[in-house]
C-alpha cells in the first residue's frame, strides 16, 4: 500500500472517530432534553404560574419559587454585576499594566471557577449564623459573589477589546478620563458587557448548592427578604428528592422553566455577541 | 512693483517645480493664477532673524528677495524648542526645534519611525495616556509652555485638536459625535447645538451627505466620510491647532482630494500640522515642510524650497523617492 493510501485511510479513521464521539456527545445531551420536555410539558399548565408549592396528594404550582427566584437572581445581579463591572473597568482601563490588576486577574479566575457550594458555606458562616436564621437577603448575596467574578472578567476582556484609537480620539477633545470611559469606551463595549451580565444571570439562575445553605426554601408565598425565600432549584432539589409523584412532575415542570430562562438568555447573548462582531 | 516680481519668483519656482516634480505643479497652478505675492513673501524663513529655525542661513539671494523681505514671518503659533522625547529608554525625538507659523499648514515628512507621528503626538501631549513615555525640552503654545507640569491636559487637548490615521467616529449617532466635543465645555441649549453641528459638518464639508440622517450611526458612513466626520468632530469645538496624523493614508483618491480641499480651507482659521507619507500631498497642501529623519529634524522650509531645491541631500533623496 502506498503511503498516500494509507495516509487517506488513516484520515477516513480520524474523521469516523470525530463524527462517533460528536454523536456520543450530543447523543446524551438530546437525550437529557427530550425527557425534560416529555415530563417538563405534561405538568405545564396555568396552576403552575399561579399556585404556590402544594403540600403533597394536593394541587399546586411554582409561584413562590418563581417569585423568589426572579428576586434573588435581580438582587444578585444588582449586588454583583456594578462590583464586577468597577473592578474589570479598573482593570483594563486605569491600572493596566500594574500589579494589582495582575493579582486580581489571578484570584478572580480562582474564584470563577470556585465550586458554588463553597460560596454557599462562606455565606452561610458569613451572614446566616450571625444573623440566626436563613434568609433571602444572603441567598442574594451567595449570587452576587458568584456573579461578580464572571463580570469582572467579561469586563475586563470586552473593555480590552475597544482599540485603543477610539480612547485617544476621545481624549484628544479635552474628554476627562472618566468621561471618556463612561461616554466612549463602555458605549463601543455595551454589547460585550450586556452579554457578560446575561451568561452571569445564566449562571446563577440554576444555582441550588448555594440557596441551600442561604435562602433555604419557603413552602409559602413571601417576599420578606429577612426570611426564608423559595426558589426553583430549591424546590425543584426538593421535590425531585421526594417519593410524591405530584411533586416530582412539579420538579419536572421547574427544570423546564429554568432550561427555557437559560436557553432565552444565551440566545439574547449570542445576537448580542453577533452585533458586536459585525460591527 | 512688488506684484510683478512676485510673479516673476513665483515663476521661477514653476519652473524649477517642473522639472522636478510634474505632480507639484497642478497644485501650485492656481497660485500661479491668482498671484498671491505675500504668500511668498511669508515663505522666506532663512532671510528673517527666526530664532528658532534650525537650518543654517542659506539665502539664494536675488534682488528680488531682498527688495520682499521687510514683510516678516508669519506669527509662530506653536514653538519647538529642543524636544526631546522618549519610549522608555529609546530616544525617538533628538533636540528637534521648529516654529508651526500660525494659519499655515506645516508637513511632517521623512520614512517610516523617523518620529514624525511621536512629534504630532507631544504636541497635544496625547503621549500621557501611557505609562514611560517623556519628553523634554519646551513647546510653546502662544508663548506658554505646555511641557510644564502645571498644564491642563485636556484644557490643552481643546485647543490643539487631532485627527489620526484611522478614522475613530465614536460609537454613537453622527449628531451625537459632534455634539460630544461640544457639551464637554459649553453649556449650550440645543438651537445652537444643532447650529453648531451643521456648521461643523459644513466646514468639513460632509453637511450635504449626512443632513438627512444625522441620527445614523457614525459607523455607518463610508472610510472618507467618518474621516470627514472626524475632522468635523475636532473643528467643532473651535481649537486653534489641528494635528493631522496621516488622515487619508486609510481613504481612497477621490476622499483624499475632498480631504486636501478641506485642509486649504481650515487653514484660514486654523494652525494646521500634518504628517504625511506621501510626498505630492505635502507638496499640495502645505506651505512649510519639516522633514525628519531618525528623530531629528534635518531640514525646514517652505515647502516650495523644499521641493525645488533642497539643502540637505538626505531630503533630496527622500523627496526624489532614492530611499524611504
Amino acid at each position: 500500500m502506498s503511503r498516500y493510501d494509507r495516509r487517506r485511510r488513516g484520515s477516513a479513521i480520524y474523521i469516523g472517530l470525530c463524527y462517533a464521539s460528536t454523536l456520543f456527545g450530543l447523543g446524551w445531551l438530546v437525550l437529557i432534553l427530550a425527557s425534560l420536555f416529555w415530563e417538563g410539558f405534561r405538568g405545564l399548565s396555568p396552576a403552575v404560574f399561579t399556585q404556590m408549592t402544594p403540600p403533597p396528594g394536593s394541587a399546586g404550582g411554582l409561584l413562590n419559587a418563581i417569585v423568589g427566584s426572579l428576586i434573588l437572581t435581580f438582587l444578585g445581579v444588582a449586588i454583583g454585576a456594578p462590583l464586577g463591572m468597577l473592578a474589570g473597568t479598573y482593570m483594563a482601563e486605569y491600572g493596566r499594566h500594574t500589579k494589582l490588576t495582575f493579582v486580581v486577574r489571578f484570584i478572580n479566575d480562582i474564584l470563577l471557577s470556585a465550586p458554588s457550594i463553597v460560596v454557599g458555606l462562606f455565606i452561610y458562616e458569613v451572614m446566616v449564623t450571625r444573623m440566626g436564621h436563613f434568609s433571602g437577603v444572603a441567598g442574594a448575596v451567595a449570587l452576587a459573589v458568584i456573579v461578580m467574578p464572571v463580570v469582572v472578567r467579561t469586563t475586563e476582556d470586552m473593555l480590552l477589546l475597544v482599540p485603543d484609537p477610539l480612547r485617544e480620539a476621545a481624549s484628544a477633545l479635552g474628554t476627562p478620563r472618566a468621561i471618556v470611559i463612561g461616554k466612549v469606551a463602555y458605549r463601543a463595549a455595551r454589547a460585550g458587557l450586556i452579554t457578560g451580565v446575561l451568561l452571569a444571570i445564566a449562571r446563577i439562575s440554576g444555582e441550588t448548592a448555594p440557596l441551600l445553605f442561604t435562602a433555604l426554601n419557603n413552602q409559602f408565598f413571601s417576599t420578606n427578604l429577612n426570611a426564608p425565600m423559595a426558589s426553583l432549584p430549591a424546590v425543584i432539589f426538593q421535590f425531585a428528592l421526594s417519593p410524591y409523584k405530584d411533586w416530582q412532575q412539579l420538579a419536572w415542570t421547574g427544570a423546564l422553566l429554568i432550561t427555557f430562562a437559560v436557553l432565552a438568555l444565551s440566545i439574547i447573548a449570542r445576537i448580542l455577541g453577533a452585533q458586536r462582531t459585525a460591527k | 512693483m512688488t506684484e510683478v516680481q512676485a510673479m516673476t519668483q513665483d515663476q521661477k519656482n514653476q519652473e524649477a517645480i517642473e522639472m522636478i516634480a510634474p505632480v507639484i505643479l497642478t497644485a501650485n497652478d492656481q497660485e500661479a493664477d491668482a498671484p498671491r505675492p505675500d504668500d511668498r513673501v511669508e515663505g522666506e524663513p532663512a532671510t528673517a532673524p527666526a530664532a528658532t529655525s534650525p537650518r543654517p542661513d542659506v539665502v539664494v539671494a536675488t534682488p528680488a528677495k531682498t527688495a520682499l523681505r521687510p514683510a516678516a514671518l508669519p506669527p509662530e503659533k506653536v514653538s519647538v524648542r529642543n524636544l526631546d522625547f522618549y519610549y522608555g529608554e529609546s530616544r525617538a525625538l533628538k533636540g528637534v526645534s521648529l516654529p508651526l507659523y500660525a494659519n499655515k499648514v506645516t508637513s511632517f515628512i521623512g520614512p517610516s519611525g523617523c518620529g514624525k507621528s511621536t512629534l504630532l503626538r507631544v504636541l497635544n501631549r496625547m503621549y500621557d495616556l501611557y505609562p514611560k513615555q517623556r519628553a523634554e525640552g519646551e513647546i510653546l503654545l502662544d508663548g506658554k509652555n505646555i511641557l510644564s507640569a502645571d498644564q491642563d491636559v485636556n484644557l490643552l487637548r481643546a485647543r490643539v485638536g487631532m485627527v489620526f490615521q484611522k478614522p475613530t467616529p465614536f460609537p454613537m449617532s453622527i449628531y451625537d459625535n459632534i455634539a460630544f466635543g461640544i457639551r464637554l465645555y459649553e453649556k449650550v441649549n440645543r438651537a445652537d447645538l444643532d447650529e453648531r453641528v451643521e456648521t461643523a459638518l459644513k466646514s468639513a464639508a460632509l453637511w450635504g451627505e449626512v443632513k438627512d440622517k444625522l441620527k445614523a450611526s457614525g459607523l455607518s458612513l463610508s472610510g472618507g466620510q467618518q474621516q470627514r466626520l472626524c475632522i468635523a468632530r475636532t473643528v467643532a469645538i473651535h481649537p486653534e491647532v489641528i494635528l493631522l496624523d496621516e488622515p487619508c493614508s486609510a481613504l481612497d483618491p477621490i476622499s483624499t482630494a475632498k480631504i486636501e480641499e478641506l485642509i486649504d480651507e481650515l487653514k484660514e482659521k486654523y494652525t494646521i500640522a500634518i504628517v504625511t507619507h506621501n510626498m505630492q500631498q505635502a507638496a499640495r497642501v502645505s506651505d512649510y515642510t519639516a522633514f525628519m529623519y531618525l528623530g531629528e529634524l534635518l531640514e525646514f522650509d517652505t515647502t516650495a524650497q523644499m521641493f525645488t531645491s533642497p539643502k540637505q541631500k538626505q531630503t533630496q533623496n527622500y523627496i526624489t523617492g532614492r530611499f524611504g
